[in-house]
């Protein structure tokens, strides 16, 4: 529980492997966090992010590499690494039957907080959460945002220098979200280091840098904005037009044509260099589909997420 | 286009004692759409989707599917649809095609039949290497795949799917939605609640829920084009110093940090851009030109939400 220093990197891993007989779970990955930085880590179900977050809590021993966190080697000495680390997950762990000052109380000692200190982090928890007055009220009996900050305050009661989030704030009402994320960028300011793992890209996009993930391995990283500019192998465009289920099922097939999903009455088409609007709206227009409507458009995250891994997948399974 | 509503709800509450899960709901939704109840947890998506299915009486109000009176008739209302509720019913224990053959069985599917749309549809959800492997053994989204193969192993005319993407990542998520589109081709309806925002925009017309009211109902265009105002991308790599310096200008609704950059809400996005612009040129703070960024469902749910009691 030592002061963070304003910078430099909280969680340093390199050439990290975990495997499970035959099967390599994380294959040689090197990354930092920076203190005062969110970094998200996305990836498929299965991508090996949980295994990650297992050994950088040093909960699974590396089969190879290392992990530094705060300058503490956690397959040395996991129990002081563990004390560096706040942990919050998406299915808040909180106990509805005892009262916001009963849990903060509870993590307080499970986060071993020295019982001088322990009454005024409490306070900031309380504060932060915005649940000043409520100290008594069951937390059974409060609405899901409130809970989710009372979580939060719970993670960083030991005041870590760095916070992990598991899917932190999926299903949550927009309100309430965002003013989670301001909490967590207020965290940051105050140098701590954030480690989100989701699946979520909406999520994804309120992290400063992004590392995603794929059968072990980092495919890409990047902030959010420079990895929607990762080039996709061509460029994306809108189609809309009456009867999208065929449109979707002529360019499915269409050469040229890379990806295509269906988004309500429209199409989002990544073509390659063999294909442009025009040829598409021919396509489409030869097999009956009326009222076409082409534009183009910046790719989502979700697009470059989605061409990532499968690109990664494909090569993979290439002999 | 047939206009007879596919399902039409009318007035239905639903109190689990002194809460209320569902307040005086009414929809209308057309066939062979694909139509999103969407909102936060809480929001009485489950409940919702339950009343429907006829596995929940509502206490008050009307549900009618297909003509038929799912309040009065839930067994008949039954035969009329499939249902999916979150947590599917797979047998651990089963390969994946047991668990397909034992709901083929269930929904009397003839021999064919089912051999045929199995093969369709664990192809079209990348299942098809799966299909000796337990299901026990199944990662959340192929489970989710599973279920909704199973779900769909009797060719309904209107689908009910009640949080069918939760847990399943991106890629695994446009299998499924491909599933639905090919399903809408043959002519069935589908209603699907989702909390997540950005995924109600597949949808052709969205219900938003919040806290058990229904705040609007229409397609996801339309509902993006009652955003007041508009959004403007602020990218810098010192987001946090440009937004103190945004956030207090005039015109200014609501700022956000995303990503490298701010998302910031202004009421005339031509009008108090070029303002903007020149107080981030005098604050001398590093920002690349600010552009302009189409709103989302998100958006619009911030400025129409009240805002969240301390109380559940």
């Amino acid at each position: 529980m030592s002061a963070p220093a304003s910078s430099g990197p909280a969680i340093i891993a390199r050439h990290l492997t975990k495997r499970f007989k035959d099967f390599i779970a994380v294959d040689s990955v090197d990354f930092d966090v920076w203190r005062g930085k969110i970094m998200g880590f996305i990836g498929p179900n299965g991508a090996g992010k949980s295994t990650i977050i297992r050994m950088l809590c040093g909960l699974l021993r590396p089969s190879a590499g290392q992990v530094l966190v705060a300058g503490i080697d956690v397959a040395q000495r996991p129990e002081a690494a563990r004390q560096q680390i706040g942990y919050m997950s998406q299915k808040f762990s909180l106990y509805g039957d005892l009262t916001v000052a009963e849990n903060l109380r509870f993590f307080g000692g499970i986060y071993r907080v020295p019982h001088d200190r322990l009454a005024e982090r409490m306070r900031y928890a309380i504060d932060m959460a915005g649940l000043k007055g409520r100290e008594d009220a069951l937390v059974s009996s409060l609405a899901g945002g409130w809970k989710q900050r009372l979580a939060l305050g719970c993670a960083i009661l030991h005041n870590p220098p760095i916070l992990f989030l598991d899917e932190p704030t999926s299903g949550v009402d927009p309100v309430s979200r965002r003013h989670f994320w301001d909490l967590i960028h207020d965290l940051a300011a105050d140098h701590v280091a954030v480690l989100v793992t989701t699946h979520y890209m909406d999520e994804a996009e309120y992290c400063d840098r992004v590392l995603v993930i794929n059968q072990g391995r980092v495919v890409a990283s990047g902030t959010p904005t420079e990895l929607k500019h990762t080039p996709l192998g061509g460029r994306m465009l809108l189609v809309e037009c009456d009867g999208v289920g065929l449109a979707l099922h002529v360019l499915g097939a269409a050469a040229g044509v890379r990806d295509v999903a269906a988004f309500g009455n429209a199409l989002h088409v990544l073509v390659g260099k063999d294909a442009d609007a025009e040829a598409i709206r021919g396509l489409l227009t030869e097999k009956g589909v009326v009222n076409i409507h082409i534009s183009e458009i910046e790719p989502g995250l979700e697009d470059m997420f989605v061409n990532l891994v499968t690109r990664h997948a494909a090569r993979a399974a290439a002999p | 286009m047939n206009s007879v509503p596919a399902i039409t709800v009318r007035g239905v509450t639903k109190h689990f004692g002194s809460a209320m899960a569902v307040e005086h709901l009414d929809l209308s939704i057309a066939p062979n759409e694909i139509f999103g109840l969407v909102g936060p947890d809480g929001a009485g998506k489950t409940t919702t989707m339950r009343m429907l299915a006829g596995v929940m009486r509502p206490d008050q109000g009307s549900i009618v599917i297909d003509d038929v009176d799912v309040v009065k008739n839930p067994d008949l209302a039954k035969t009329h649809f499939s249902y999916m509720p979150q947590r599917f019913g797979l047998y651990e224990d089963l390969t994946v095609d047991e668990n397909i053959r034992f709901y083929a069985d269930i929904f009397g599917v003839p021999l064919k039949l089912r051999v045929e749309r199995a093969a369709r549809l664990l192809a079209a959800s990348d299942m098809t290497r799966f299909r000796d492997r337990l299901a026990g053994q199944l990662s959340g989204g192929m489970k989710q795949k599973l279920g909704l193969t199973c779900a769909l192993i009797h060719t309904p005319k209107i689908v009910l799917l009640d949080e069918p993407t939760t847990g399943v990542d991106p890629v695994s998520r446009r299998d499924f939605w491909r599933i639905l589109y090919d399903l809408r081709e043959e002519g069935v309806t589908i209603v699907i609640s989702t909390a997540y925002l950005d995924e109600a925009e597949r949808c052709h017309r969205l219900a938003l829920l919040h806290q058990g009211h229904l705040l609007q109902c229409d397609t996801p265009q339309a509902l993006k084009a009652r955003i007041p105002g508009a959004i403007l991308l602020a990218p810098s790599t010192e987001p946090r110093a440009i937004r103190a310096v945004i956030a207090p200008l005039p015109g200014v609704l609501s700022t956000l940090l995303a990503g490298g950059s701010v998302r910031v809400t202004v009421d005339d996005a031509d009008g108090r851009l070029p303002e903007i612009e020149r107080a981030l040129v005098a604050s001398g703070l590093p920002h690349k030109p600010l552009q302009k960024a189409p709103a989302t469902i998100e958006d619009l749910f911030v400025t129409l939400e009240q805002p969240e009691g301390i109380a559940a």
